[in-house]
């Protein structure tokens, strides 16, 4: 009995020697928590405080224990714009207008002056982590959109708590995308962790129709599998579903050649105007681009409100200030070396660099920040594999408005009419009564105003600087020879089959090869076809 | 005898204004400052010309150096390599300065190399770079591969498990020779040369469509990917704002950059950028005594207040600060005693640690990782324990494995092979 005794105070020694004895991390946790009851204040109070490698644990603390309500909080902390208010240790979302709203209630506050306001920082593994915690609480949402967000962004990231959670919504889920983006989630899970053969091989069924990058990783892994039927089966589906991704890949290289090609179109469209139907050739092309960059630039200053409206502004203002600086080139130097194009290039060279170093001494040679709109940010998901970025969409869409607008000028006005006069045959048009020296100045400026509305659609894809304009003659040059000078509509699928034939050589040889393959087969067509794609033929060719 | 007179005169007059000539030159110790203040380069340039001038008006202000005053002379090579080596020739032969802080790219560098060792000058380089060089002439401030491109490997290879590596650069020297040792180091970390994309574009590449489209598809194999960005200057804002547009976020497929600093991230939209990383030696937001001291210098001496230092203007105050001290230690300013005086040279840098200059003619730096914030600085979230010596030849070359650079006796070489003991003879 006393042995029995003793080994009993033994065990129970020892036992509580184990409970006795934490890790040293737990200690301190207990010795500066156990004081205060831990509320969701006190967390956000430590929030303040924390170094960025405790800010997780915290954070984890306030998930577990406050959940839907934190949502605001975690996405502005996410985003960057949760702050604290320095004195009294307030944690406050500060809006885009400078507006504050206590983080935890939401409710508005009196504005508090920047200087008072601390952020709260994070980095990448907070961020993270910030993903997953928002894309957990919004499981639960009552938008269906936002439901389905949420189980997608937790595909790479199954635990089994998580697996856990969605099988449990997947009962009481109604909307059908959610239904099936949560089975998908399921199966991912069955496949990876469970080893029965047949529902692994239903499970494969359920993901085979999808395009998800998870569940190709899956397959992958599955197809070295031991079992037999699931490596066949998952061989099956991912060959299926490569396939369907080869697809989508392509109509996504196209969607990038047609869209640099509307850059090359914008950019070039101003020049087929000045240089092919006027025959001037304009070296200070790309400054006139430029000019237009730096008005959006300038017009952004003015209006740091309204970022959104600006570039509607921006357009016709880029046209006015890039179309009347033309038609001063013109009337004062073009015309006087009206039919002598080697002095005509050298001039217009010289008033390029005029030009670019005018920009340098305004506005310094840093690069200027142009915002993009937020309408024009992001992308338009199709599907997993295919996602097409808005700002490219819109000036894509730009690119062919502007150049059916000018199409339109040019048959249906009398501008146009005069234009095509003037352009065909000075001396008749003369004696006709058009002042051809006018007609002259307006289709300069017309020109170089369309080239400064393609500067306010660059601003938004490449830097504005003193330079912008340099990095886009060539190709201008390039694309108006290649269509057939005079022509618009060459101009057009120039610009579009350069675009294309860029995009899809690019990831075979490398950008820098692609481009000069592009710079030999120009070379070599020109031998072939001097006019280009679409000669002028009849009376206007000579 | 008035001829005479007059002759004497003139005689008098003539030594005298030699005289005086030869003691006003003798008065000044010359510093040439050979930064392109004009064309591309300008833009990171004008800032290390002014950071000189600002070091040689605070060292005068501190009453000069072996009680002379401090000159600078200002250059401008504009951008144009072969400029630089005349500009170098004009330094060294017409204004006769006794050192030479200048240079950016790694072009501009090679071309002044052959001027600067046949007249024996001396040159500080404060700028990161691909090694695989030392010259007797020359002090390299800025880091070598083994002190910015390696460590910031591991950092993402151990901290942040990265498994699958894009390495993409701008088409010229620095990135394709960093991308080479790149390549050999994660290939002896046993990395599958499926697991690694190379990726080279032009210089100021705008449309990083398909590029984006790739790095995102090669990041989708289910391994942790990383891009190691030697893209440079301008063609980097369009790379970011693309990632962002494509959705791929910087937790996803975090992109490590060796040439955006805090000047390259001032006036542009830092929006895109935000979680992004840089590794460099030095960091505007590194809170030490020194460092606020020099911030405040500097802003001071621009009179903007929002003017941002970045790490080649801390490499330029740390071999101008070395420098300085080599000189009072040598007690002249003779090429040939400056520079071994330098050797073992110790100053304290911004960061709260020593310089020490080595016997290659590199500087032991320590290394630090930051994530880029929204106000364009960075948060520094990862650092070596100290300073990491500078290896002039990289360890995972082929060509340059057994070199070494010693400029103490009895080596004196700058290319020793320590298998065959013997110097290439190469001047540099």
């Amino acid at each position: 009995m006393r042995t029995l005794t003793s080994l009993f105070c033994c065990l129970w020694l020892l036992t509580t020697a184990a409970v006795a004895e934490p890790l040293p991390g737990e200690i301190e946790a207990t010795e500066i928590t156990a004081p205060v009851e831990i509320t969701t204040e006190v967390l956000l109070q430590q929030l303040t405080e924390a170094k960025l490698k405790d800010t997780q644990d915290i954070l984890e603390q306030l998930e577990a224990k406050a959940g839907e309500q934190l949502l605001p909080l975690f996405r502005s902390l996410l985003n960057g714009n949760l702050y604290y208010v320095k004195e009294s240790a307030q944690v406050v979302i500060v809006n885009d207008d400078d507006s504050l709203l206590d983080a935890l209630t939401g409710n508005a506050m009196a504005a508090v002056p920047s200087s008072e306001l601390k952020k709260i920082r994070v980095n990448n593994t907070l961020r993270s982590y910030l993903r997953g915690a928002i894309a957990r609480i919004q499981l639960t949402a009552t938008n269906p959109e936002r439901r389905l967000q949420a189980v997608r962004s937790l595909l790479s990231e199954l635990d089994a708590p998580t697996v856990e959670l969605i099988a449990n919504l997947r009962q009481q889920e109604t909307d059908a995308d959610v239904q099936s983006i949560m089975d998908l989630a399921l199966a991912l899970d069955v496949v990876r962790t469970q080893t029965d053969t047949a529902s692994r091989l239903s499970a494969i069924q359920i993901m085979q129709d999808s395009l998800e990058s998870e569940v190709r990783i899956v397959l992958n892994q599955a197809v070295t599998d031991s079992d037999k039927q699931v490596q066949a089966a998952a061989k099956k589906a991912l060959a299926a579903i490569e396939q369907r991704v080869e697809m989508f890949a392509f109509i996504d290289q196209l969607f990038f050649g047609l869209s640099l090609g509307s850059v090359l179109l914008l950019a070039a469209i101003g020049l087929a105007i000045t240089f092919g139907v006027m025959g001037v050739i304009n070296m200070a092309h790309g400054e006139m681009i430029m000019l237009g960059a730096y008005t959006t630039y300038v017009v952004q200053l003015l209006m740091p409100e309204l970022i959104d409206y600006s570039l509607w502004v921006a357009i016709p203002l880029a046209f006015i200030v890039s179309g009347s600086v033309g038609m001063l080139i013109q009337r004062f130097v073009i015309r006087y070396l009206h039919g002598r194009p080697l002095e005509t290039l050298l001039a217009t060279f010289g008033i390029s660099l005029v030009l670019q170093q005018l920009v340098r001494t305004i506005f310094s040679p840093l690069n200027r920040q142009v915002a993009t709109p937020e309408w024009m940010s992001g992308s338009l998901e199709i599907n997993p594999v295919l996602s097409l970025t808005l700002n490219r969409l819109y000036i894509l869409a730009f690119a062919l408005l502007v150049f059916f607008a000018l199409q339109l000028i040019l048959k249906k006005t009398n501008l146009g009419l005069n234009v095509r006069a003037v352009s065909q045959n000075r001396d008749m048009a003369k004696a006709m009564g058009i002042r051809t020296d006018w007609v002259d100045a307006l289709t300069f400026g017309l020109g170089s105003g369309i080239a400064g509305i393609a500067g306010v659609a660059l601003s938004q894809l490449t830097n504005v600087g003193p330079n912008l304009g340099q990095a886009y003659i060539i190709d201008s040059f390039m694309v108006v020879v290649f269509g057939g000078v005079g022509n618009l509509l060459g101009t057009l699928v120039a610009a579009f089959s350069l675009g294309i034939a860029n995009k899809f050589l690019e990831p075979v040889t490398g950008a820098v090869l692609a481009s000069i393959l592009v710079l030999v087969f120009i070379i070599l067509f020109i031998q072939k076809r001097p006019k280009g794609l679409f000669p002028q033929k009849g009376r206007a060719a000579e | 005898m008035k001829i005479k007179q007059l002759a004497k005169g003139v005689a008098l007059a003539a030594g005298a204004s030699v005289i005086s000539f030869s003691v006003m030159a003798a008065d000044t110790i010359k510093v040439g400052v050979l930064h392109s203040l004009s064309g591309t380069m300008a833009i990171s340039e004008t800032t290390l010309k002014d950071t000189v001038l600002m070091m040689v008006e605070a060292q005068n202000k501190k009453g000069g150096l072996l009680g002379k005053q401090l000159e600078a002379v200002v250059v401008d090579p504009a951008s144009n390599w072969p400029l630089f080596a005349e500009k170098t020739r004009e330094l060294l032969t017409k204004d006769k300065v006794d050192v030479i802080f200048g240079c950016w790219t790694s072009v501009s560098r090679k071309s002044v190399l052959p001027v600067i060792e046949e007249l024996n000058g001396l040159l500080f380089y404060p700028v990161q770079y691909e090694g695989e060089e030392s010259s007797k002439n020359v002090f390299y401030t800025g880091a070598a591969p083994n002190q910015q491109a390696i460590p910031a490997v591991d950092y993402l290879m151990n901290d942040l498990g990265v498994e699958r590596w894009v390495l993409a650069g701008t088409d010229y020297v620095y990135p394709r020779t960093t991308n080479k040792i790149l390549e050999a180091y994660l290939k002896a970390k046993g990395v599958a040369e499926a697991d690694i994309m190379i990726n080279y574009t032009p210089f100021g590449h705008s449309d990083w469509q398909s590029i984006v489209s790739e790095i995102k598809k090669f990041g989708s194999a289910g391994k942790k990917t990383a891009v190691v960005s030697t893209i440079n200057g301008d063609a980097n804002v369009p790379f970011y704002k693309e990632l962002g547009n494509q959705g791929v976020s910087s937790e996803d497929i975090p992109v490590v950059a060796f040439s955006v600093g805090e000047e390259e991230l001032s006036g542009i939209d830092t929006k895109p950028l935000v979680g992004h990383l840089a590794a460099w030696n030095y960091f505007q937001s590194v809170e030490t005594p020194a460092n606020a001291e020099f911030i405040t210098q500097w802003k001071a001496f621009t009179k903007n207040p929002a003017r941002v230092t970045n790490d080649p203007m801390e490499a330029t105050f740390i071999g101008f600060n070395m420098w300085v001290n080599a000189v009072k230690q040598a007690g002249t300013t003779s090429v040939d005693a400056v520079e071994q005086a330098m050797i073992g040279q110790t100053t304290p840098n911004l960061t709260g640690g020593m310089a020490v200059m080595n016997k290659n003619h590199h500087l032991s730096k320590p290394v630090l990782i930051g994530e880029i914030q929204e106000d364009g600085q960075f948060e520094v979230v990862w650092e070596t324990d100290g300073v990491v010596p500078g290896d002039a030849w990289s360890d995972f070359l082929p060509g340059s494995k057994d070199l070494i650079s010693d400029w103490t006796a009895p080596v004196k070489c700058g290319n020793y092979n320590t298998k065959t003991k013997t110097c290439s003879g190469q001047n540099y």
